[in-house]
C-alpha cells in the first residue's frame, strides 16, 4: 500500500526516482512525520516532489492512496495515545541477539503495520512486542530498540492532510494543461547550443596566461570569437479555420518564441491546413507573400530545427491527394504529404507541435499519418519542453525517416 | 540552538513567521543533511529564511550571491593569476607560494571552517543551465582538491545548505534529486497578520484590517502584472505611519501606491479603475467568500 503512493506518483508523470523514495524512507526513519498524517503529507512533498507544478498530482495521488488510512493514522492518534508515549517508561534493556533476532521488516511492511496497529489498539500496553506503546520491542512507539522502528509522538495535528490534498491548491501551477508566455519561455530555454564562431572579440584570459609564460612573460594577448547560441528555428504555422479556437495558446507560443532572444535566428512562415507548392512570409497569405517551398528547402540547411504547429487535422485528400489544398489561391499538383516528407528528410531535426489534446489525435486520419512522419507533441509547457529536447537533445533512435518518392 | 533527539532543529525565530510544513522541511533537510531548496513568489522570504535558520541554530552564515556569470568553480577557490603574474612582473610579492594566490570561494570557505555554518545559495537559476550540476559532486562528499597546492579541503561538518530559485530556468534533474523541496505559499490572511505584528507591533486593528483588504483585494486583480508582496506590504505600512495616515482615507483610497505597484503599466491600469469610479473594497465580506471570517 504504501509503495502505492510511489507508483501512483509516477503513473501520474511525476519524475520520482529510486533516489528520493531512498530519501524519503530514510526520512520516515529518523521519525521526522512525527505521527501525524498531515506531517507525513507534507515530508512526502518535500522529500519527492521537486516542483510546485507538480503539486496539484501529489495531492490527487496522496488523496487516492491514503483515503481509507485516514481514521486510522489521522484520527486515531487521539490525545491518549500520545498521552502514554510522552510517558517512556525504563525500557528493559536488549541484548543484541534479541535485538538481532527482531525482524528486520522491510519499510512497506512497517507501515502497514504501524497502521494496522493503530486501528486494533483501544488500551494503554507497556512493555509488549505488538502494539504500539512505550519500552517495548514493537516497531511503533517510543523508546523501543526495534532496529528500523517508526518513532510516534510529537506535537499534535492541526488540519486532516486528507483535506489539504482534496483542497488541490495547486492545481493553478500544473504546466500539463496550462500555459501562458512566461512558462513556455522556461521551456524554450533549454533551445541552445552553444558554439564558438564569429570574430574573436572576446579575451581568451586562459590562453593569454599561457602564451604569456611561454614568452617569458612578455604580455601576449589572444582573443577567441564569443560563445553562442547556435540554434536556428524555422516556423511552419498553420492558420487554418480549424486552428481559430487555439488562437490564444499559438499566440502565447509565438510571444515566447520572439522574447527568446537566445535564438541565434527565428523564421516563420504560414499555411493553410498543409503545406503545398508555396507557404507565406505573413499570415495573410495573399499572393505577393508566397515563397515556393522548394526555395525554402534550398535557403534553410538541414541544421534548421523545424518546429510544425498544426492540429494535423483535415480531409484525408488534402494530405494525400494532387490539387488537395482547399485554399484556391493555393493549388498545387503535388499532394501535401510529399511535401511533408520532403521537408522530415531535409531537416535534421523537425516537430510537429499540436495545441489539440494528446487524446484526440488519433481520431484523425490525417494525424495518424503525419505522427508517423514528425514526433507529435502537445501545445503545453511539458509538450514543448519534449519537443525542445526532440530539437537539440540527444539523439534518440526510432525515428527514422524513409524516403518518398 | 535546539537539540531535540540528539539533531539540531529549527523552530523558526522572534522575528521570521514561518509555517509549520516549512520548519519540517528545514529540520528535514538538517536531519538528512541535504540541500533545501526554496521557491516561492518573490517577497515571501526565500532568501531573508536563510539568516533565521542560521540565528536560530547558533551558526554563521555564508551568502553565495549568484549571478549570471558565476562559475561553479568559484564557490570553491580561484587563483588569482593575474595577480600573481603582476607580482612576478613587478617583483611585489613572494611568487614562489602559489598559497597566496588561491581565495577560497563561499563553499569552499564553509567546508574549511572549524564550525558548522549555514550556506546560502542565493538564486542558484540566475547562473549558467550545467551550474548546479557542477556541484553535485562537491555537495554529495563535501571535499573538493585544490591542484594547484596539491591540497584537498574536506568539510570538518557538513554545512547547512539552503538554495534559493525564482524559476527563472529549470534545474537540473540530478541537481533536484539531491535536494529537499519547499515551496513558500504565499501567506494566507492570519499568518500575514502576525508577519505584519512582527514589523508593526502596535498598528491599529482598524488600520490593519484596511490595509489587508486593499492589499489582498489588490493582489486579485488579474491585470496586474506584478502582484504586491509581502515586502511590498510592509514599506507600504511604514510610509503610511510616516504619513499618518488613518484607517478612514484608506478606505476609500490606496495612498503611496507607488509602493505597492511598480510597473507602470499596473499604475495605469488600477488609474482607470479609479477613473471608472469603481469602489475599492471596505470590509472582507467585499472581498468574496474566500475571506469571511
Amino acid at each position: 500500500m504504501f509503495l502505492d503512493l510511489f507508483y501512483g506518483l509516477r503513473e501520474a508523470g511525476v519524475p520520482v526516482s529510486i533516489h528520493e523514495w531512498g530519501t524519503f524512507l530514510r526520512a520516515l526513519e529518523e521519525g521526522l512525520h512525527g505521527s501525524n498524517l498531515l506531517r507525513f503529507y507534507h515530508l512526502g512533498r518535500a522529500c519527492l516532489v521537486k516542483s510546485e507544478t507538480y503539486f496539484d498530482a501529489y495531492d490527487r495521488v496522496f488523496a487516492r492512496v491514503f483515503r481509507g488510512v485516514e481514521g486510522a493514522l489521522g484520527d486515531a492518534i487521539t490525545e491518549e495515545l500520545l498521552e502514554w508515549l510522552r510517558d517512556p517508561k525504563n525500557f528493559q534493556a536488549l541484548t543484541p541477539e534479541q535485538l538481532a533476532m527482531l525482524e528486520r521488516l522491510s519499510t512497506d511492511e512497517l507501515m502497514r503495520r504501524f497502521i494496522e496497529t493503530l486501528g486494533e489498539q483501544t488500551e494503554r500496553h507497556d512493555g509488549g512486542d505488538r502494539w504500539v506503546g512505550t519500552g517495548g520491542r514493537s516497531p511503533f512507539g517510543h523508546g523501543g530498540q526495534h532496529p528500523t522502528g517508526i518513532r510516534v509522538g510529537g506535537p499534535g495535528r492541526n488540519r486532516s492532510a486528507m483535506k489539504v490534498a482534496e483542497e488541490r491548491r495547486f492545481d493553478a501551477y500544473r504546466t500539463d494543461v496550462r500555459l501562458d508566455a512566461r512558462n513556455l519561455r522556461l521551456a524554450l530555454r533549454r533551445m541552445r547550443q552553444l558554439t564558438r564562431s564569429g570574430p574573436s572579440t572576446e579575451l581568451d584570459v586562459d590562453g593569454t596566461i599561457d602564451a604569456t609564460c611561454r614568452n617569458g612573460g612578455e604580455i601576449e594577448l589572444l582573443f577567441r570569437p564569443p560563445r553562442r547560441n547556435d540554434v536556428r528555428v524555422l516556423l511552419l504555422m498553420d492558420v487554418g479555420g480549424t486552428m481559430a479556437p487555439f488562437h490564444r495558446p499559438v499566440s502565447e507560443l509565438l510571444t515566447a518564441l520572439h522574447e527568446e532572444r537566445s535564438l541565434r535566428d527565428l523564421t516563420a512562415y504560414y499555411f493553410h491546413n498543409c503545406v503545398y507548392d508555396a507557404v507565406y512570409s505573413s499570415v495573410r497569405m495573399q499572393r505577393g507573400d508566397a515563397v515556393p517551398t522548394a526555395d525554402l528547402l534550398r535557403r534553410f540547411d538541414g541544421r534548421w530545427k523545424v518546429m510544425l504547429v498544426g492540429d494535423a487535422a483535415m480531409h484525408p485528400a488534402e494530405l494525400l491527394e494532387p490539387y488537395g489544398g482547399i485554399d484556391p489561391r493555393a493549388t498545387s499538383p503535388t499532394p501535401g504529404i510529399v511535401w511533408l516528407h520532403r521537408i522530415a528528410g531535409h531537416f535534421e531535426r523537425a516537430v510537429w507541435i499540436n495545441p489539440e489534446d494528446a487524446d484526440d489525435w488519433d481520431s484523425y486520419h490525417t494525424s495518424r499519418v503525419i505522427r508517423r512522419l514528425f514526433p507529435m507533441y502537445h501545445l503545453s509547457v511539458d509538450g514543448l519542453a519534449e519537443a525542445v529536447t526532440a530539437l537539440v537533445g540527444g539523439r534518440r533512435p526510432g525515428h527514422a525517416v524513409e524516403p518518398h518518392s | 540552538m535546539d537539540k531535540d533527539n540528539g539533531f539540531v532543529r529549527f523552530r523558526g525565530t522572534a522575528r521570521y513567521i514561518a509555517s509549520g510544513p516549512l520548519v519540517d522541511s528545514v529540520n528535514c533537510a538538517l536531519a538528512l543533511e541535504r540541500p533545501l531548496l526554496l521557491r516561492g513568489e518573490p517577497g515571501t522570504g526565500k532568501t531573508v529564511l536563510a539568516g533565521h535558520v542560521a540565528e536560530a541554530l547558533g551558526m554563521p552564515l555564508v551568502t553565495w550571491h549568484i549571478k549570471s556569470t558565476t562559475k561553479a568553480a568559484e564557490g570553491l577557490y580561484v587563483y588569482d593569476t593575474v595577480q600573481r603574474l603582476n607580482d612576478s612582473r613587478f617583483g611585489t610579492g613572494d611568487v614562489s607560494d602559489i598559497g597566496r594566490y588561491i581565495k577560497l570561494g563561499p563553499l569552499g570557505r564553509t567546508f574549511a571552517a572549524a564550525e558548522r555554518q549555514v550556506l546560502l545559495i542565493d538564486e542558484i537559476d540566475k547562473a549558467d543551465l550545467e551550474f548546479p550540476n557542477d556541484l553535485l559532486r562537491e555537495l554529495d562528499e563535501m571535499r573538493f582538491s585544490i591542484p594547484e597546492t596539491n591540497e584537498e579541503i574536506v568539510a570538518r561538518q557538513r554545512p547547512v545548505v539552503l538554495v534559493t530559485s525564482n524559476n527563472e530556468k529549470e534545474l537540473p534533474d540530478a541537481f533536484l534529486r539531491r535536494c529537499i523541496f519547499h515551496y513558500i505559499e504565499f501567506p494566507d490572511v492570519a499568518q500575514m497578520r502576525r508577519i505584519v505584528a512582527v514589523h508593526h507591533p502596535h498598528l491599529d486593528a482598524k488600520l490593519l484590517d484596511q490595509v489587508l483588504i486593499k492589499f489582498y483585494w489588490l493582489r486579485e486583480q488579474g491585470e496586474l502584472r506584478k502582484k504586491p508582496s509581502t515586502s511590498e506590504l510592509v514599506d507600504w505600512i511604514s510610509a503610511l505611519l510616516r504619513a499618518g495616515v488613518g484607517a478612514d482615507k484608506i478606505e476609500t483610497h490606496i495612498p503611496f501606491l507607488g509602493s505597492l505597484l511598480k510597473k507602470e503599466q499596473d499604475v495605469d491600469a488600477l488609474g482607470q479603475y479609479d477613473t471608472r469610479s469603481g469602489r475599492y473594497p471596505k470590509s472582507w465580506a467585499d472581498l468574496g467568500p474566500r475571506y469571511q471570517q
